[in-house]
């Protein structure tokens, strides 16, 4: 073990801990608004392990959704891990098949953004150390935090409006998605979709929305041309 | 809202994302060498999957087009809240912002 490089990664993702504790928190209260108990918030967090999809699973729990709609809802919003897994795969080639299961587990979005800059821009580092240092502690803050947030849900008042902090913490990681104005595009017509189809039956509307808003992104990035290879 | 799912269908549930999720995250670290680049034409779909899929998460929490359930207080503290998500890009100051207008709106005022 590299203790220096895992070090490394534990000093720089501490910054990022503001915004991942009242996250876990939420996603623990949630838990419980939705009529679930702390087995199946510990359940979520180390079984899934994505803030966003359990937030959305849990609010279409909620509502009592078609459990196939939970389930392709979810999967949905983590498609994006695809990307980082192939973008970070290059880093992991020479790792046993052991650690990459492994490392894959703790893929998220703030251990990628971290480990690819650092890898770009500093040799030293020992990736494979780096790199759990970065994501083993987003992964134990996680699971503490649902944890308390799981515990301590049952004790907040309705009038505080909890459930209002989720679409607050996705607001605050839509900006960044929103890269150049096909993006932008995708935003807005997935948004207005999804407050359109609020009423659709089997509360579908987010599926429809995230299609179109995806296939608006899609069509805007051809009219404008130029961009394939990117 | 509380669910009405038993124990065993939402052990289920939490199973299967689960599984579905963390194909995405091994696919390419475990197909590197076989597969070493997401097709273009996959690729270029999903970048646009976060930006739709956030938004359409965010949205209908703020905005409804049912003017019976049309939450002013919810609508002001995510106008407020996206401005200051614009400026920093933080989460804790996004929070705080929503938080601390819709329970200034509700209590306060």
């Amino acid at each position: 073990m590299d203790t220096a490089s895992f070090r490394r990664g534990v000093r720089d993702v501490a910054p990022l801990l503001l915004g991942i504790i009242p996250f876990g928190l939420v996603a623990g209260i949630a838990t419980v608004n939705a009529g679930l108990g702390l087995p199946a918030a510990v359940g979520l967090s180390v079984v899934v392990f994505a803030g966003a999809s359990q937030l959305a699973a849990l609010e279409l729990l909620g509502q009592n959704a078609p459990l196939t709609v939970v389930v392709a809802t979810a999967v949905v919003i983590n498609l994006r891990l695809l990307m980082y897994s192939a973008s970070i795969a290059p880093y992991f080639r020479e790792f046993t098949g052991r650690w990459k299961a492994v490392l894959a587990y703790v893929l998220t979005d703030q251990a990628y953004a971290l480990s690819v800059a650092s890898y770009r821009s500093d040799s030293e580092t020992d990736q494979k150390w780096y790199y759990l240092g970065v994501a083993v502690t987003l992964w134990a803050v996680w699971q503490v935090t649902t944890v308390v947030g799981a515990l301590l849900g049952t004790g907040i008042p309705d009038a505080w409006g909890l459930e209002f902090a989720i679409p607050l913490v996705f607001l605050a990681i839509l900006v960044p998605a929103i890269e150049d104005a096909a993006t932008a595009v995708a935003a807005v017509v997935g948004g207005a979709i999804a407050v359109v189809g609020a009423g659709f039956p089997l509360n579908l509307g987010l599926l429809v929305a995230a299609g179109v808003g995806i296939t608006a992104g899609v069509l805007t990035e051809s009219a404008a041309g130029g961009t394939d290879g990117d | 809202m509380a669910t009405n799912y038993g124990p065993v269908e939402i052990a289920g549930v939490i199973a299967v994302i689960g599984v579905l999720t963390y194909a995405c995250r091994l696919s390419f670290i475990a197909l590197f060498g076989r597969l070493d680049e997401i097709p273009p034409v996959v690729e270029r779909v999903l970048r646009f999957v976060p930006a739709a899929v956030l938004a359409a998460l965010v949205l209908p929490s703020f905005v409804t087009l049912d003017a019976g359930s049309f939450a002013t207080d919810k609508f002001v503290a995510g106008a407020l809240a996206a401005g200051v998500a614009w400026r920093t890009e933080d989460v804790f100051a996004t929070m705080v912002t929503g938080m601390g207008v819709l329970w200034a709106i509700r209590f306060l005022l």
